[in-house]
C-alpha cells in the first residue's frame, strides 16, 4: 500500500469527513451556536428536502448526481460515511474481503415502494425508519450525544472548580427507550453489515440510495475500466464496499457505485480513472444467494441500558422532591411551528435534530406507533419557554416550520386543563398561585373556590382562549408526581 | 470562599516559612498589623472579664451552628464531621478561645451533641457553655401552658444530658422578638412559668448566668429591659456589625440603640452576626479596595471582627466558623484585639453606607428556614444572588457593557449553586419560612424578586 492516494478520492475523504462532523456536531452541540455554521448540512440532506419540498437543493442533488455519479452517498450522507468507517475497520481486520455480486433489485425496488407508499399514506415512522439521514440523527443523539455531554459535564465539573463559566451542565437522560432501542439496533446492525461487507444497505435497503442509484447510472462522469491496461487481477473486486465491480467483465454497475474512488488507487496498472464516460456496460444480474441480510430493525430490542437521569441528591435540610411523571394526554403535543399532528407525521423523518437542540428538555421522540420516533413535547422536566424557537430554526424537512418569537407566544399547541383533586388549593388549602404567577400570556386567573365568598381560598381558572400549551403551569405546579394542570394537545395548532 | 481560603492558605505558608528563615529578625516584623499572617499566637487572646462573675471570656467565641458536615454513612442526608469538630474545638482551646455557643436546633439538631462530644473531651473548667431555650417551634405548634412548659423543661434537660454537663455558663431565652414580638414571648416564657424555673436554676447554679437572645421586634427588647430589675440579666446577645450599627435592615433595630441600653445598665454584650452571616467577609471590589488600602495585610473579615470588639461592653464576638482558616484569622484578629481608631469607624460607616444601596437580601444563610416544605433552597438561593451583586455580576440593563458576562454567570452560577427544582421558581408562596426567620426578611417576596430577575435574563436569548 505504498501508493499514493489520487487527488480526487482525497478531496472526496476530506469532504466527507467535513460533512460528517459537521452533521454529528449539529446532533451533539449543547449550546445551539454550531446551529449557525452547520445548519444548511441537514437542509441539504435528500429525504428532508423533498419533505421541505425543497426544489432547489432537490435539482441541485439531482444534477450533481447525474453529473457526477452517487457523490452524495460517499460525501453528503453521514449513514455513509458512518458505514465507511465501519468498512476501514473491517477491512484492518481482513484485506480484500469484498466480492463482486448482482444487483438485488427486487428488494431494492421493493423498499422504495415500500417507502413511497409509507410516506404518501403519511405512516411516517416506517418512512423514518428506511431512510439515511434520520437513521443517522438517531444513532447520533441516542448514541453519540450522552458520550458528548458527559465529557461537556466533565469540563463543566473542572470549569465550576476554577470558577470560570465556559461551561455549564446539561441533563443527559433517555427521551424515550423505544427510540433509543431502535437507535441501538440499526447502530449494531448497520455496524456488522458495513464491517463484512461494506456499502450493502446503500444498496438494497436506502430508498434514497436507489433513487439516486437510478440516476447516476446515467451520470457524465464515472469510474471506468481501461480494458487495455487490465489485467483481470480482481484485487478491484475484491476492495469495492460496494459489490459493484465485475471484473471478469471489465463491468461497473453505475446504480450502486457510490464513487468512493477507492478502486482509483487499489489498481496496481491504473487501469481504473475517473473519467467522462464512453462505454455503456451494465451489468447483467445472476441470481446470487449472498451472504447479504438486513436485520429487521424492528426485530430484537438487544440494548435496554437504563441510563438514569442523574438525581438531585437530598440531605436532611432538604425537603425530598419526587419526580414528576408524564401524564396521559389524549391528544399528544407537538411543538410550535408543527401546524398539525397531521403535518407533523407528513412532514417528519424522525431524525432528532429537533430532540436533540431542545434547551428546555421538552422534546422527546414519540413512543406511539402512528408517530413514532417523531417529537413531541412534554413538561416534567421544562416547559416550552416563550423566548425559545429552536426547534423550529433547526428542523431541515419542514415537519416544524420556522417561527420567530412574536408567532412562538402566539400559537396554541394545546391548552391546559385542571384538576381539582390534585390541586394544593382545592384538596389542602394552601394558598398558592404558582401556575397563574408563571403563565406568560395570563391566562390563568386565581378566583374564590367559593363565589359567594370573596375571601375563600383562590383556585386556578384557565382561559382556554389564551393559553398557549407552554406547560409553565404544568411544571412548575407543586403537585407531585402528577400536576393539578396540564396541557392537552391541540390536533392542529391555532393563533390566540 | 474556597479561593479565599486557598489564598490565605498560601500566604499563610510562606509567611510560615519566611519566619522560620528570618528567625530573629521576626522582631523587626512586629510594626506590621497582629494579624499579618504568620504564626497564630496561642497566648495573646484579648479577655473579656464579667462584671459580675468574673468569667474571663475571650473576645472570639463559638458559634456552634455551622459545623462543617459530611454525608451520612446511610447515604440519607448530611451528619456534623466529629473528627472535624474534634479538630476545631481542640485548636481553640490550644489559642484561648474559651466561649462556645450553641443551641437545641442548631447542626440539624445535632449541634448540641457533637459539641458535648468535642468539650467533654477537655476539664470542664477550661471552657465556658452557652446554650438556649430553643421553645419558639413548639409555640408555633400551638403549645401553650403546662404542655409547654413541660416540653420546655424537657427541651433543657436534654441539652444538659447532650452537652455531658451539670450545669450551663451562659442560658439564654432564644431568639425573642420574633413572631407577634410581646405576646410571643409571653406565651413563651412568662405566661406558663418557665421564667420562674429558669431563675430557680439559676439560684441553684446550674446557670450561672441567664440572658436572652435578641433579633426582630424592638417592643420586646425594650420589654425585656424594663424587666430587668426583676430578673437581672445576665447578659444579652444582640446583632451588632458595622452595617447593622446603623442601617439595619428590614424589622431588625439598629444596634448602636441596642447596644447604647445595654451599656447604660452595664449589662454585658454578646455579639452575634459580627460579619453578616459571611456576607461582611467580601464585599464589592470597591469596597474591599478601601479597607485593603487602610490595611492591606489583613482580611476583609477582619475589620468587622474588630468593629465588634472595639466596644468595651462587648463580653464576647461569636463567629460560626466551619474552617481551620476562618478560626485562625479570627484568632489573629483578636490576638490582641486593635482597637479601630475614630478614623476607621468613620470608613466603616461610609463602608456600610454603600453597603446598604446594593440590592442584597439580608441572609446569614443561619437555615432557620429550612426545610422548605416544597424543597426551595432559601439561603442558597440568596447567597447566590447577593455573591453576583458582589461580584458585579447583577446586570440591569442590556446595553451595559459587561451585560453578556454578567447573564452567563448569573444564570450558570445559578444552576451550579442551585439544583434546577430548588430554585425560586418552584416557591409557592405560602409563607411558612417567614415566622422563622430572625432577619425578618420576606423570603417569599424577594424568592420572587429573584425569580423575575432570572425569568427577565432568560427572556432575552440563550446562554
Amino acid at each position: 500500500m505504498s501508493k499514493s492516494k489520487s487527488l480526487l478520492r482525497r478531496l472526496r475523504i476530506v469532504l466527507a469527513t467535513l460533512f460528517f462532523l459537521g452533521i454529528t456536531l449539529l446532533f451533539l452541540d449543547v449550546t445551539g451556536a454550531l446551529h449557525t455554521w452547520f445548519g444548511w448540512m441537514a437542509k441539504i440532506q435528500f429525504l428532508p428536502a423533498v419533505l421541505a419540498l425543497n426544489v432547489g437543493v432537490i435539482l441541485v442533488l439531482v444534477l450533481l448526481t447525474l453529473l457526477l455519479g452517487r457523490v452524495y452517498c460517499s460525501v453528503i450522507c453521514p449513514l455513509g460515511i458512518l458505514q465507511d468507517i465501519f468498512a476501514y475497520f473491517g477491512r484492518k481486520q481482513k484485506k480484500h474481503r469484498y466480492s463482486y455480486s448482482p444487483a438485488k433489485k427486487w428488494l431494492r425496488y421493493g423498499m422504495l415502494a415500500l417507502f413511497v407508499v409509507a410516506l404518501v399514506a403519511g405512516i411516517g415512522s416506517v418512512a423514518a425508519l428506511l431512510a439515511p439521514y434520520s437513521a443517522y440523527g438517531r444513532i447520533a443523539q441516542n448514541l453519540f450525544a450522552p458520550l458528548y455531554q458527559w465529557g461537556n459535564n466533565a469540563l463543566a465539573y473542572l470549569a465550576e472548580r476554577c470558577d470560570s463559566y465556559a461551561f455549564y451542565r446539561t441533563e443527559v437522560w433517555i427521551r424515550s427507550l423505544s427510540t433509543f432501542a431502535v437507535a441501538a439496533v440499526t447502530f449494531i446492525a448497520l455496524g456488522i453489515l458495513a464491517w463484512r461487507n461494506g456499502r450493502t444497505y446503500c444498496n438494497t435497503v436506502c430508498p434514497v440510495g436507489t433513487v439516486l442509484g437510478f440516476l447516476s447510472k446515467f451520470s457524465l462522469f464515472r469510474p471506468m475500466i481501461d480494458t487495455s491496461k487490465c489485467n483481470g487481477c480482481g484485487l478491484c473486486a475484491k476492495n469495492c464496499k460496494a459489490s459493484c465491480i465485475n471484473s471478469a467483465e471489465h463491468c461497473i454497475d453505475y446504480s450502486r457505485c457510490v464513487v468512493c474512488l477507492d478502486c482509483l488507487d487499489t489498481c496496481n496498472r491504473g487501469a481504473i480513472q475517473y473519467q467522462l464516460r464512453a462505454c455503456k456496460c451494465l451489468a447483467k444480474g445472476t441470481p446470487d444467494n449472498s451472504r447479504r441480510r438486513f436485520l429487521t430493525v424492528a426485530a430484537a430490542a438487544t440494548t435496554t441500558a437504563v441510563l438514569k437521569a442523574q438525581q438531585d441528591k437530598v440531605d436532611g435540610g432538604l425537603a425530598f422532591i419526587e419526580d414528576k411523571k408524564v401524564p396521559k394526554r389524549q391528544t399528544p403535543i407537538v411543538p410550535p411551528g408543527a401546524q398539525s399532528l397531521y403535518h407533523l407525521a407528513q412532514h417528519c423523518t424522525g431524525c432528532q435534530l429537533c430532540v436533540a437542540a431542545c434547551p428546555n428538555q421538552v422534546l422527546r421522540p414519540s413512543s406511539r406507533l402512528e408517530s413514532l420516533m417523531q417529537p413531541e413535547s412534554s413538561f416534567e422536566r421544562g416547559y416550552c419557554r416563550p423566548e425559545c424557537t429552536r426547534c423550529s430554526e433547526v428542523c431541515p424537512t419542514g415537519a416544524i416550520q420556522r417561527i420567530d418569537e412574536a408567532e412562538k407566544s402566539a400559537i396554541q399547541v394545546g391548552r391546559a386543563v385542571w384538576i381539582q383533586e390534585n390541586c394544593l388549593a382545592a384538596s389542602e388549602g394552601v394558598w398558592c398561585s404558582n401556575c397563574a404567577r408563571h403563565c406568560p400570556v395570563g391566562a390563568i386567573k386565581m378566583v374564590p373556590s367559593n363565589p359567594e365568598d370573596p375571601n375563600s381560598i383562590r383556585i386556578p381558572s384557565i382561559n382556554t382562549e389564551r393559553c398557549i400549551g407552554c406547560g409553565a403551569c404544568e411544571n412548575l405546579c407543586p403537585s407531585r408526581p402528577f400536576s393539578a394542570i396540564y396541557v392537552e394537545g391541540n390536533d392542529r395548532h391555532r393563533l390566540v | 470562599m474556597d479561593r479565599r481560603e486557598f489564598l490565605k492558605r498560601l500566604s499563610t505558608g510562606t509567611a510560615l516559612s519566611a519566619v522560620a528563615l528570618t528567625g530573629c529578625r521576626s522582631q523587626a516584623n512586629s510594626s506590621l498589623p497582629s494579624n499579618t499572617p504568620g504564626e497564630v499566637p496561642t497566648d495573646k487572646m484579648t479577655l473579656r472579664t464579667h462584671p459580675t462573675c468574673g468569667d474571663q471570656v475571650s473576645l472570639l467565641g463559638y458559634g456552634c451552628m455551622r459545623w462543617p458536615m459530611m454525608p451520612a454513612p446511610d447515604g440519607k442526608g448530611d451528619i456534623i464531621d466529629q473528627e472535624a469538630v474534634n479538630r476545631l474545638v481542640d485548636y481553640a482551646l490550644a489559642h484561648g478561645v474559651n466561649y462556645f455557643d450553641t443551641a437545641p436546633p442548631y447542626g440539624r439538631g445535632q449541634s448540641e451533641t457533637a459539641t458535648g462530644i468535642a468539650l467533654s473531651r477537655h476539664p470542664r473548667e477550661s471552657y465556658l457553655l452557652a446554650t438556649k431555650m430553643s421553645n419558639q417551634s413548639f409555640a408555633r405548634e400551638g403549645l401553650t401552658g403546662k404542655e409547654l412548659y413541660k416540653a420546655s423543661v424537657q427541651m433543657y434537660e436534654n441539652s444538659r444530658k447532650y452537652l455531658k454537663t451539670d450545669y450551663f455558663d451562659y442560658y439564654l431565652l432564644h431568639n425573642v422578638g420574633g413572631g407577634s414580638g410581646i405576646p410571643f414571648v409571653q406565651q413563651r416564657f412568662f405566661d406558663n412559668g418557665l421564667i420562674d424555673f429558669l431563675l430557680k436554676e439559676r439560684e441553684a447554679g446550674r446557670i450561672r448566668n441567664l440572658g436572652f437572645s435578641y433579633h426582630g421586634d424592638i417592643k420586646v427588647f425594650d420589654y425585656l429591659l424594663s424587666l430587668h430589675d426583676q430578673y437581672h440579666w445576665d447578659f444579652v446577645q444582640i446583632q451588632m456589625n458595622y452595617v447593622d450599627y446603623r442601617h439595619a435592615s428590614g424589622a431588625n433595630y439598629n444596634a448602636e440603640y441596642l447596644y447604647a441600653e445595654l451599656d447604660k445598665r452595664g449589662i454585658p454584650v454578646v455579639i452575634m452576626e459580627p460579619l453578616l452571616g459571611g456576607r461582611l467577609a467580601n464585599l464589592t471590589d470597591h469596597l474591599n479596595e478601601g479597607l485593603q488600602t487602610r490595611r492591606p495585610q489583613s482580611s476583609i473579615a477582619s475589620w468587622a471582627f474588630r468593629f465588634a470588639g472595639s466596644f468595651p461592653r462587648v463580653l464576647t464576638v461569636l463567629s460560626g466558623m466551619t474552617y481551620l482558616e476562618h478560626l485562625q484569622d479570627n484568632i489573629r484578629t483578636y490576638s490582641p484585639l486593635e482597637p479601630c481608631t475614630d478614623a476607621e469607624f468613620e470608613l466603616l460607616e461610609k463602608t456600610a453606607q454603600t453597603f446598604v444601596e446594593y440590592p442584597s437580601v439580608p441572609c446569614t444563610s443561619c437555615q432557620y428556614c429550612m426545610p422548605c416544605p416544597y424543597g426551595i433552597d432559601i439561603p442558597s438561593i440568596f447567597s447566590h444572588y447577593n455573591r453576583c451583586i458582589n461580584e458585579g455580576n447583577i446586570a440591569a440593563d442590556t446595553q451595559d457593557e459587561n451585560y453578556r458576562r454578567a447573564r452567563r454567570a448569573f444564570l450558570i452560577g445559578y444552576d451550579r449553586s442551585v439544583p434546577k427544582l430548588r430554585q425560586a421558581d418552584h416557591c409557592i408562596g405560602c409563607g411558612k419560612c417567614v415566622a422563622h426567620c430572625p432577619q425578618q426578611i420576606r423570603i417569599p417576596r424577594e424568592l420572587r424578586r429573584i425569580d423575575a430577575y432570572v425569568e427577565e435574563l432568560k427572556r432575552k436569548g440563550g446562554l
